[in-house]
């Protein structure tokens, strides 16, 4: 089954056109890898799933339902979450607090609730602190829950960042780069738990330059180049196509 | 360490209270000045210290209160603490009104609107709009308040009345800080695009923020009004709104003890040097940049919220 379905997406910025007619779908349940040279516009599709930005013209369903035109917070409360390319924690909170911002929409308690506090807004404040903290466990941060986001190491801030996103019960969850700056060890222990995402039944869809994680982690790839996509496939049906080889060897030049 | 910072907000909490007792009627009324800045403080507190909005023009909310307050009083004789919900209702309109066009707008942009705000708010009243709100001259003969029977009017029985409502608003918000709420204004504050990226409704929030922190300078407004019984728009200047600005940035943003600090420090130390009052400015144009240089996070930044955790994540999270 279609998870999400991209049409013919188009986003421009004055002159330049940054994804151009863009379709491609991720099956439910897939890791599926989005690839392609610096500037191709991968980041830009992110940010137009996630309602960031504006698609000019094409269509992006989810489940079955348009989200053009949707503002971010509810895309995200129908179950797409996301990761950002440039780290962006609330890096003066702590890792739990970070964490708990991913509850957020699946709690009810407003201002005046918080005021009085009756007992079932401490019963929600609770049942979030658990999720958070079993988040947290899931990436392996437990012991840094105290710990304000900006003394992370940045291995362990782009987890944070994914415990962040998985918080808000995902069926799907959107990872920019995720290994950026990350060493060997550590994008191994990312791989194991992109694989882990994957059996907790969140479909996982990625951005990444890492050509070995792409390969070991992803069922399916899409490859944009400028913008375009310019294949589609297997691992090993991209590793063999001659367009996407000359894409590479066409930035390693630069 | 924590019970340590508790005995000594207990003991300043104690000093507070009992010093009417020690102090004649200037002082004490000195620290009912007080009490009404730390409360309009601590509203502002919401919006600027939590939820990082630069508005500078919080005094028009202030105003609605005391105007709604003073107009009723007068003209149809209703008791002004009775007026206290009306008022804080109204102010909250009026900020609900005024905030959503003006409410996606970035940090400089919001506070030269909201500077814009409180002239025009000023300047209405001096014109007597609507023909009700007296003028240059304001309103007079406001009613003193009375709680059960007894008639409220020395300074040393304000002091009760105000700083009563000032340890409800310190009770109260601290609530709404340790919540759900209280933590999407932090979140929105840090980063905005990873607050929305994190399913929190940025615009409603920031709107909320307003009208909570309106509603509660409406309060402020009842009692301004009921303390004085006069009141003219001068009262409601630009000034007001800087000075409450300079609060919150100095004590500590998001800080309800540090906003209570400043407070004694910008409103209380120009009483006690009188003598250098032309100075007032000077100094706190250099204490603001000195702040800014030194100690961009205010006197007494908040410390980060605690959680009562299970026992199994390791031991440095004991609440
Ligand atoms: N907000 C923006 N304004 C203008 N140009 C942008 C913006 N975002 C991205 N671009 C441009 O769009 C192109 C694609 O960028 P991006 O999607 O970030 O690429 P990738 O993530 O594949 O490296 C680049 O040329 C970039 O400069
Ligand atoms: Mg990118």
């Amino acid at each position: 089954m279609t998870l999400l379905h991209l049409e013919n997406l188009t986003k421009r910025f004055g002159g330049l056109i940054a994804v151009n007619d863009v379709s491609f779908d991720v099956p439910e349940g897939a890791i599926v890898g989005l690839i392609g040279p610096n500037g191709a516009g991968k980041t830009t599709v992110f940010n137009l799933i996630t309602g960031n930005y504006r698609a000019d013209s094409g269509k992006i369903v989810f489940d079955g339902r348009p989200i053009n035109n949707l503002p971010t917070h509810k895309i995200v409360s129908l179950g797409i979450a996301r990761t950002f390319q440039t780290i962006r924690l609330f890096q003066k909170l702590t890792a739990l607090e970070n964490v708990l911002s991913g509850c957020h929409c699946r709690m009810k308690s407003g201002s005046i609730a918080a005021m009085f506090q009756p007992p079932w807004q401490r019963a929600e404040e609770q049942k979030a602190l658990d999720k958070a903290l079993s988040e947290l466990r899931f990436v392996k941060l437990a012991e840094q829950a105290m710990n304000l986001a900006e003394n992370l190491s940045y291995g362990n801030q782009r987890l944070l960042e994914v415990a962040r996103a998985l918080a808000t019960e995902p069926r799907l969850i959107i990872l920019d780069e995720p290994a950026g700056g990350m060493n060997d060890q550590e994008t191994a222990r990312l791989i194991d738990t992109i694989r882990q995402i994957q059996a907790r039944g969140v479909t996982v869809l990625l951005i990444e330059h890492d050509m070995s994680l792409v390969m070991k982690a992803c069922e399916q790839i899409v490859v944009l180049e400028n913008g375009g996509k310019i294949a589609e496939g297997t691992p090993s049906e991209i590793k063999a196509n001659r367009r996407v080889i000359e894409a590479y060897l066409g930035t390693d030049e630069e | 360490m924590k019970n340590k910072r508790w005995i000594v907000y207990a003991a300043c909490a104690v000093v507070i209270l009992i010093s009417p007792a020690a102090l004649n009627r200037y002082w004490t009324d000195v620290l009912n000045v007080i009490g009404l800045y730390v409360m309009l403080a601590l509203s502002l507190n919401i919006i600027l210290g939590h939820c990082g909005m630069f508005h500078m023009g919080h005094a028009a909310f202030y105003a609605v209160g005391a105007y709604t307050t003073a107009i009723l009083n007068t003209a149809y004789g209703i008791p002004v603490l009775w007026l206290m919900p009306l008022s804080g209702l109204l102010a909250g309109l009026f900020a609900l009104v005024i905030a959503r066009p003006i409410i996606h707008l970035r940090g400089d942009y919001l506070l030269i609107v909201t500077i814009g705000f409180v002239e025009i708010v000023r300047i209405a009243l001096i014109n007597n709009i609507f023909g009700i709100t007296g003028g240059a001259n304001g309103i007079f003969g406001i009613d003193r308040p009375t709680i059960f029977g007894m008639k409220i009017s020395t300074p040393g029985q304000f002091f009760y009345l105000i700083w009563f409502f000032v340890a409800v608003t310190i009770y109260l918000f601290r609530k709404l800080e340790h919540s759900r709420f209280g933590r999407a204004l932090n979140y929105i504050r840090e980063d905005d695009v990873a607050a929305a990226g994190s399913g929190i409704d940025t615009g409603h929030y920031k709107l909320i923020a307003f009208v909570i922190g309106a509603v509660w300078a409406g309060f402020c407004g009842t009692l301004f009004a009921a303390k004085m019984t006069i009141i003219a728009p001068e009262s409601f200047n630009f000034w007001e709104s800087v000075l409450l600005f300079m609060i919150v940035l100095l004590g500590g943003r998001g800080s309800i003890a540090g906003v209570i600090l400043g407070t004694f420090l910008v409103i209380g130390l120009p009483e006690i040097f009188r003598q250098f009052a032309t100075a007032r400015m000077l100094v706190f144009g250099v204490v603001m940049v000195a702040m800014m240089i030194f100690r961009p996070e205010g006197i007494l930044p908040p410390p980060p919220r605690t959680y009562r955790l299970d026992g199994d994540t390791g031991p440095e999270e004991a609440a």
